[in-house]
């Protein structure tokens, strides 16, 4: 969320207390609007639901608190005797329906928008592992798996002895970044080896879960070059904290530029790399 | 509503002491083990809860392995629900029930002892998995598969025990319809029994329908595990996600097996502190039995992410939006009957409104996760943990808690003491609030829920929110001590403890003696 001025009151008085962590997140209270058209549509219907529930909230709290000020014995009250009345109960199943109704059709709209993988222009596969995920770009000859960092996985063993807020992106850090074009109908193939996962991108507005022998299809189209950080969702086994996405999003030519580079580097030595990244599943699997 | 009462001496010689307690058929006796078991696993799974908010108090792994973490998730869940939430309910239902409707007892007070017995023993087994080689479960509560399938020898002795759990839930349901519908006092048409019966006996149908689904989805693990079959596995043509939707179609409705009774339970405490009768009873009635019904079409919304066709999302997004409706209902009455009552402020009532306000916000956030393109932000992170805290904690046990303080002078003779209870209430609600209202903040922030460790910028918001769990749950031990003293002794209790409080059960003395009723009351 953009800081209000409330917010960031609150958030640097908080700063204060709480000086003694390196980063100070009080402020990090909302859902972020994310860097995709669909993510900015899902953040809207959000705060509008939300607008809604407040709104109904301080009807009816504010009903409820002028009458526990009001009407209590110690202001020598005498009670009222009615118990019911069907206008009154008619209007108050009437207005909520028709406000669900008009709550209703942005929802479905989106929904309809977010189903449609149709038209993308390239397929990105991405397999759950326990733990880490697996990435292939179709027809590109571009697959590889992606692991938390060395630094951040020493650093969270048990009694490790060192300070998660020393270690750059601590858990949300990995060896290596899924690269992505911006301004391209990108389509996932969403799938999982294992268990069941659920790959989770807040800035691309949505998570999809990682079900073994079946493909679910979803899509997204990023503006903005940057780097983004999700997390493995769906609870996955024992390290199921430990497997963050990393999305490098970057211009077309520069993702062309890094297709050839991976080629390149791969090209050679593609089978014995295939190999290795299948014995290292393989002997994960084993040793869960 | 008049009705007369006789006491009558003991008919025959009961036994004394410990048997007295084994065999006992006195539906008295066996709501008062049913509390008291449910407030010992209340203990339990709080102790468990506090493993996790322990662990989670700062970045950083310091007090147990994640899977341990895992188990402790797992398990806390499981002994909230099927430990404390409904043999709590069970226990409220044994005890006020008969009292309620003017009978003597329960219908089959036999199968009533047998239903209790199970209880113990389904829970020695499910904790003792703990001590197993390879742990307690740790797949969640939920039990997805094949992840549930890596459970070590714990799995078939989880299954066995959610059996037994199951079985004790079925005959406590039959018992409870079985009682409502053939042993009204005279004159108590269905229409004129008190909200609590109603919720009782549309919960009870509730159980009857779904414990058994739930009995298969797991016996359908079972036999994936041991048997061959591939009910849940691709690879034998078979689905994962067959088993999240054979859960979910349990889940639903057993999440409002979890809040029915409590609706009843506000229901009841607002017009007794409120000196003025309940706004809309038959209302009342219908936007129960429509949540009941509408929480047979809905389980889906607890899978959106898992890629259901674009129809299905829509369908299950519209009927989840509509349950939104007849809860609505339910509040708006219950603030109109506080509107020009004449309110005094006792610890019931206190408990009771507080989960007025608390499991509102409860259900706002619900209607948010029923948004399903904004759930797929939302689902499975701290936001969701956040929701169903509120409507499970600041709803199912307050009122729970509400109730207990209602009906403690009934049940022990004695009153309790009002300033622990003040106490315990303020220390509990603001702590509860300390504890669960960041949990929504983290989630939309991005903390996924069920993981032991979390990245930095969630450092702040953990902290706080681990305060308020350790300090509510040190709160619920002023309880403990409270209950202790009001059974030793305490101010007597008149037969109608509360100014306001209607219904047959304050037309016999207090404490009720062991037999009630043993002619029927009138009720004109
Ligand atoms: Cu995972």
């Amino acid at each position: 969320m953009r800081m209000t001025t409330a917010n960031g009151l609150i958030g640097s008085m908080a700063l204060a207390l709480f000086s003694t962590t390196a980063s100070a997140d009080l402020g990090l209270i909302n859902m972020t609007r994310g860097v995709t058209e669909s993510s900015r549509q899902i953040y809207d219907l959000h705060m509008t639901i939300f607008s809604i529930t407040v709104a109904i909230g301080l009807l009816v709290f504010g009903a409820m608190f002028y009458s526990i000020f009001r009407h209590r014995k110690a202001r020598g009250v005498k009670p009222a005797k009615f118990h019911h009345s069907t206008a009154v109960e008619i209007v108050w199943t009437v207005i909520p329906l028709g406000i669900l109704v008009a709550m209703a059709v942005p929802a479905t709209q989106t929904l309809i928008d977010l189903d449609d993988t149709s038209e993308s222009e390239m397929t990105v596969k991405v397999t759950g592992y326990q733990w880490f995920w697996g990435y292939e770009y179709m027809d590109e000859d571009v697959q590889f798996l992606s692991r938390l960092d060395v630094d951040s996985d020493r650093a969270r063993r048990l009694g490790s002895g060192v300070e998660p807020a020393s270690v750059d992106n601590y858990l949300q850090n990995v060896d290596k970044r899924l690269v992505l074009p911006v301004d391209t109908k990108i389509r996932f193939q969403i799938t999982a080896a294992d268990v069941i996962h659920s790959w989770w991108m807040p800035d691309l507005g949505w998570k999809k879960d990682a079900i073994p022998g079946f493909v679910n299809e979803t899509w997204t189209r990023i503006d903005e070059p940057g780097v983004y950080r999700g997390r493995c969702a769906e609870l996955c086994g024992r390290d199921h904290g430990f497997m963050p996405i990393v999305v490098e999003a970057v211009e077309k030519d520069e993702f062309q530029a890094w297709l050839a580079e991976q080629r390149g580097e791969t090209g050679a030595t593609a089978d014995a790399a295939e190999t290795n990244e299948d014995e290292q599943v393989g002997d994960a699997l084993a040793s869960r | 509503m008049t009705a007369t009462t006789q006491d009558h001496a003991h008919h025959e010689a009961e036994p004394t002491g410990l048997k007295r307690w084994l065999v006992t058929t006195n539906h008295k006796d066996i709501g008062s083990m049913y509390l008291l078991f449910s407030l010992a696993m209340f203990l339990v799974g709080g102790a468990m809860a506090l493993v996790i908010r322990a662990e989670l108090f700062q970045p950083g792994l310091q007090v147990v392995d994640p899977y341990f973490f895992n188990q402790m998730t797992t398990m806390h869940a499981l002994v909230m629900i099927f430990g404390a939430v409904m043999p709590a309910f069970t226990g409220l239902a044994n005890w006020m029930i008969p009292l309620m409707v003017g009978a003597p007892d329960m219908a089959l007070p036999r199968m009533n002892n047998w239903s209790f017995w199970l209880l113990p023993f389904g829970f020695a087994i499910l904790l003792s998995t703990l001590f197993m080689p390879g742990g307690g479960p740790a797949g969640g509560w939920t039990m997805y598969p094949p992840l549930m399938l890596q459970t070590g020898t714990a799995f078939p002795f989880v299954i066995f025990a959610i059996h037994v759990l199951g079985i004790s839930s079925i005959m406590g349901s039959i018992n409870v319809i079985a009682t409502i519908l053939n042993m009204r006092a005279p004159g108590m048409t269905l229409m004129k029994m008190p909200l609590f019966v109603w919720t009782w006996l549309i919960t009870a149908y509730l159980m009857i329908a779904v414990m058994p689904v739930l009995a298969g989805a797991i016996t359908m693990l079972l036999t994936d595990q041991y048997f061959g079959t591939t009910f849940f596995s691709a690879a034998g043509g078979g689905d994962p996600v067959l088993y999240q939707h054979i859960f979910w179609f349990f889940g639903h409705p057993e999440v409002y097996i979890l809040i029915l009774p409590a609706f009843g339970i506000i229901s009841t405490i607002i017009p007794a502190f409120t000196r003025k009768p309940l706004f809309g009873y038959s209302s009342m009635v219908y936007a129960t039995a429509s949540i009941a019904f509408l929480s047979f079409i809905v389980w889906a919304h607890h899978m959106f992410t898992v890629g259901m066709p674009l129809a299905g999302q829509l369908f299950f997004m519209y009927a989840t939006m509509l349950i939104a409706v007849p809860t609505g209902v339910k509040v708006f009455n219950w603030v109109a009957t506080m509107w020009r009552g004449a309110m005094t402020f006792e610890t019931p009532m206190l408990f009771a409104l507080a989960f007025v306000f608390l499991f509102t916000i409860g259900g706002f956030s619900g209607l948010m996760l029923a948004i399903a393109p904004a759930d797929f932000q939302y689902h499975d992170t701290y936001f969701v943990v956040a929701h169903f805290h509120y409507v499970l904690v600041t709803g199912a046990v307050f009122a729970i808690l509400a109730a207990a303080y209602y009906w403690l002078p009934k049940w022990t003779g004695h009153m309790y003491s009002e300033r622990l209870g003040q106490w315990h209430f303020w220390l509990s609600v603001i702590f509860v609030n300390v504890l669960f209202f960041p949990q929504h903040f983290l989630g939309l922030a991005g903390m996924p829920r069920r993981i032991p460790d979390y990245s930095v910028q969630f450092a702040d918001w953990n902290m706080i929110s681990s305060i308020g769990g350790f300090g509510f749950g040190f709160a619920q031990l002023i309880f403990v001590w409270l209950l202790y003293k009001c059974i030793r002794g305490g101010q007597k209790a008149e037969a109608r403890a509360w100014e306001g409080a209607e219904g047959l059960e304050w037309e016999v003395p207090s404490p009720a003696p062991h037999h009630t009723f043993d002619t029927p009351p009138v009720v004109r």
